[in-house]
Parts: structure tokens; C-alpha cells; sequence
């Protein structure tokens, strides 16, 4: 693909083309200033802060610091896509009940983060919790709150299964 | 600029060597903060991530030899089969960034940057691998030692990708330890890696050996062989003596490099290659 070439993506099951965008273009600004999806934010744009936290192939990564044309062929997955009708999920629901949301800023690539992990431990230790968030920084230290959450639908998902 | 996705090796070698300058990518997490700053503009960008041959890892059992694929992210290195055969591996791969990035990272990315604070290089050096290239005119293999030159310089010549790196499992203890500034998403202040193998199976002779490779203190990753010689000559009655231990430290500390950065000082550098040397020792002779 050369420069301004039009590229196709797959995201949250629908395809996107890409028009009018440079070839070098993070996913990330792809997804915010070129398809109107701006859930992901951007804050580093180095990989530092997971604000812009998406789910590729099945991995939670940075968008930032994927290159848009190389995901062809990819499935990504957005904040925007984890409830097509617009209801909240579980986790969104648990972050404002635990009062884990302040600016706000950091709560879009934590809650994907968090649906990564649950979706992959549905008994996370205090240990797991923590590293898997170690990649999601909130600058209004709000961990505590954003652990808490994470608790809270632990334990209503679990209560659900029996 | 021009970003080619090819999907075979054959394709990805043949497409590189009709733009031999240009640049490789498979996490992303090097080139792409280039890029976003600006500090890099890549005329062309051939993108590894649909090779399926660097995707894959093996252990030939007769020979306890591994192979792992230069595009496996450090996330699979962490749990499961991979970490069971290297811990020290999967030590090193916990120790990079964060989940994302450890789920986008690759030991092929580690070597293109060739970075002395690549958390996976030292890990390399303790285990003598071999990295394997590919070009249009065949494959060959190199020793680690002889292909990291210096700072982000490596022997990977115009028109060659690498493909995966190889190495015997070690048959005694291996350990990892990394200093940074806090426990996730920091680069390297100084590492280490420590790797002892057992010698003979014969309880009368064994003669416990070992090998040592720190990163971040040295424009490459630096093994200690004087440290190692000194250690592996010690009577075997004197190899875990708290003094013996201690001594281990400061002898790696002194064939460090380290220098002065906005990251630490060469004096904590050596300080903290001393602490980090002889703990990994001490932990590997007590287990």
C-alpha cells in the first residue's frame, strides 16, 4: 500500500475504509480522527500509559503503537464496539458504582483492559489484577476504586454462575 | 511511503530485497514511537505480523535444544511450556513494559533494535544462542556474541530477516533480575541474567558451572567471563560460601561498562550489577 492509498479495516465486526490518511498513521489516530470512533484516547503515544487500549487478534495492545495498514486482515476490537446497542457493560456499570471514574480520561483502555483479562481469568488473584492493569495508568489515582470494580463484577459474575 | 504486508517468508524476502533499506516491522513498539514523534520517516515499512514461520516455537527433545520464532510476543514466553523450559526467559519477558506491549513485542524486534537495554538480549547472551537470518540467497546462523556490534548496531546484513533464535536449555538453575525505576513499563537501569549448569551427573565430580550476562551497563550486552572462569575454578566446597558470593558481585560489577545517562549513573549501574550478580548466584546455588 502506497500513500493514500485506500485500506480496509475490520473493527467490532464491520469493515472501515480508510480514506485520505497518510500510510504511517498509528491505528490509534486512524480510529479518532479519520473513522469518528475517538473512544481510544491519546495521551504518550509511546506505549506508556494504555489510554488507547484496544483488542487486536485477540491481544489487548497499544494502538498507538500499531501501524494502521498493517492490521489489514485483522480483527480489532474498540470500547466502542463492547455494547453495540449502547447499554453499559458490566464493567463500565462497576466502574461508575465504585466511583472508579474521575476525568475519565484513562477509562476507556481500562475498561478494555479489564474485559481482556476477565474474559481470560474469571478469578483473577489481587497480583493478576494488578499487573494486567500495570500497562493502564490514571493520573487521579484512582486504583484503589478501579480495583475495586474489578472485584465487584468478579463476584456478581461469579454469583450469575452458580 | 509504502507499507507491504506480505504473508509468507518467501514473499516478505522477496519484497525486502527489492527495497533493501527498508525498515522492519513486528511489534511495533520501537519503530512505531519513531514514527509517531517524527524522528523517523520510513520510506518503506515491509510488516512482519502475518508470517506464520515467526510465529512458531519448538523444543526438540532428544537434543534439549529450543527454537523460538523471532515474531513470538514476549506474553507467550511468560506462562506455559516455553516458560516452564527457560524461566529465565520468562522472567526477562515479565520484566518487559506492560501486557499490551509484552502482547506486541517480539525477541525479532529486540535483535533488529539491538537496544543494551533490551530486556530479552541478556537472556541470549547467558544461553549462547544462535540467531538464525534469512536472505533471498539461503540462511545462516550466527552466535549472539558475534551479532550484537554495539548500540542499535547488530550483523544483520541489507536483505536479511531474522528469523528465530535457538539455544540449548540450560541443566541447572536460571534467573533473571532487572533494576528500573519502578516494577512495570520501565526500560532497563541494569539487568542480568545467570544461568548455571550442573556438569556431570556423577555426585563425586560435579562441577557446577556458570554463566553471566548483564544488559544496560555497556554499549552491548556484556558477558562476564573473567567472573565466570574465576567462579567455575573455585573448589567446589567454596562455590556458596557467603564471602564467595559476595566476591561474585563485585568481580561482575567490575567487568561492567556502564556510563552516565538520563536514565541512572554508572556508579548505581555498577552498584546495582553487584547486588543483582550476587543475589542470582545465591538463589541458583541454594536451590
Amino acid at each position: 500500500m502506497s500513500e493514500h492509498e485506500i485500506y480496509t479495516l475490520r473493527i467490532n465486526g464491520d469493515e472501515h475504509h480508510v480514506k485520505d490518511a497518510w500510510i504511517g498513521e498509528s491505528l490509534l489516530y486512524v480510529l479518532r480522527e479519520r473513522l469518528g470512533l475517538p473512544g481510544a484516547k491519546g495521551a504518550c503515544e509511546q506505549g506508556e500509559c494504555g489510554s488507547c487500549t484496544v483488542v487486536l487478534d485477540g491481544d489487548a495492545v497499544c494502538s498507538c503503537l500499531v501501524l494502521a495498514a498493517s492490521a489489514v486482515g485483522s480483527e480489532i476490537a474498540t470500547v466502542e464496539g463492547l455494547s453495540p446497542d449502547g447499554s453499559l457493560t458490566d464493567v463500565q456499570q462497576a466502574f461508575i458504582d465504585e466511583g472508579a471514574v474521575q476525568c475519565g480520561f484513562c477509562t476507556p483502555g481500562l475498561i478494555m483492559a479489564v474485559h481482556h483479562l476477565l474474559d481470560h481469568n474469571t478469578t483473577p488473584t489481587e497480583l493478576e489484577v494488578k499487573e494486567a492493569l500495570s500497562g493502564n495508568i490514571c493520573r487521579c489515582t484512582g486504583y484503589g476504586r478501579i480495583f475495586a470494580a474489578v472485584d465487584k463484577v468478579v463476584s456478581v459474575r461469579l454469583g450469575a454462575s452458580q | 511511503m509504502t507499507v507491504l504486508l506480505p504473508t509468507s517468508l518467501d514473499e516478505a524476502l522477496q519484497m525486502l530485497s527489492e527495497h533493501p533499506s527498508a525498515d522492519l516491522l513486528t511489534g511495533g513498539t520501537d519503530l512505531m514511537v519513531e514514527v509517531n514523534f517524527n524522528h523517523r520517516k520510513p520510506t518503506t515499512v515491509i510488516a512482519l505480523r502475518q508470517l506464520a514461520e515467526l510465529h512458531t516455537w519448538s523444543i526438540d527433545q532428544q537434543t534439549q535444544r529450543i527454537t523460538i520464532g523471532a515474531g513470538v510476543p514476549y506474553a507467550e514466553m511468560e506462562h506455559g511450556p516455553l516458560a516452564d523450559a527457560l524461566p529465565c526467559l520468562a522472567e526477562a519477558a515479565r520484566t518487559v513494559g506492560s501486557p499490551q506491549i509484552r502482547a506486541a513485542g517480539t525477541l525479532g524486534g529486540n535483535l533488529g533494535t539491538c537496544s543494551p537495554a533490551g530486556d530479552g538480549l541478556p537472556v541470549l547472551s547467558a544461553l549462547d544462542a544462535t540467531i538464525h537470518l534469512s536472505s533471498q540467497s539461503g540462511s545462516r546462523e550466527i552466535s549472539f556474541h558475534d551479532f550484537m556490534t554495539g548500540p542499535k548496531r547488530n550483523a544483520r546484513q541489507p536483505g536479511e530477516i531474522i528469523t528465530s533464535v535457538s539455544m540449548n536449555i540450560p541443566t541447572g538453575w536460571q534467573g533473571y533480575a532487572k533494576v528500573g525505576v519502578r516494577n512495570a513499563m520501565v526500560i532497563s537501569v541494569a539487568s542480568a541474567c545467570l544461568v548455571i549448569d550442573s556438569g556431570s551427573n556423577s555426585k563425586d565430580n560435579d562441577q557446577p558451572s556458570v554463566r553471566i550476562a548483564l544488559g544496560s551497563v555497556g554499549p552491548t550486552i556484556i558477558r562476564c567471563r573473567e567472573t565466570e572462569n574465576w567462579w567455575n575454578n573455585l573448589p567446589n566446597a567454596e562455590k556458596r560460601s557467603a564471602s564467595v558470593i559476595q566476591e561474585f558481585g563485585v568481580r561482575a560489577g567490575q567487568e561492567s561498562r556502564p556510563i552516565d545517562d538520563h536514565r541512572s549513573t554508572a556508579e548505581y549501574r555498577r552498584h546495582a550489577i553487584s547486588v543483582l550478580s550476587s543475589r542470582l548466584l545465591h538463589r541458583g546455588t541454594q536451590s
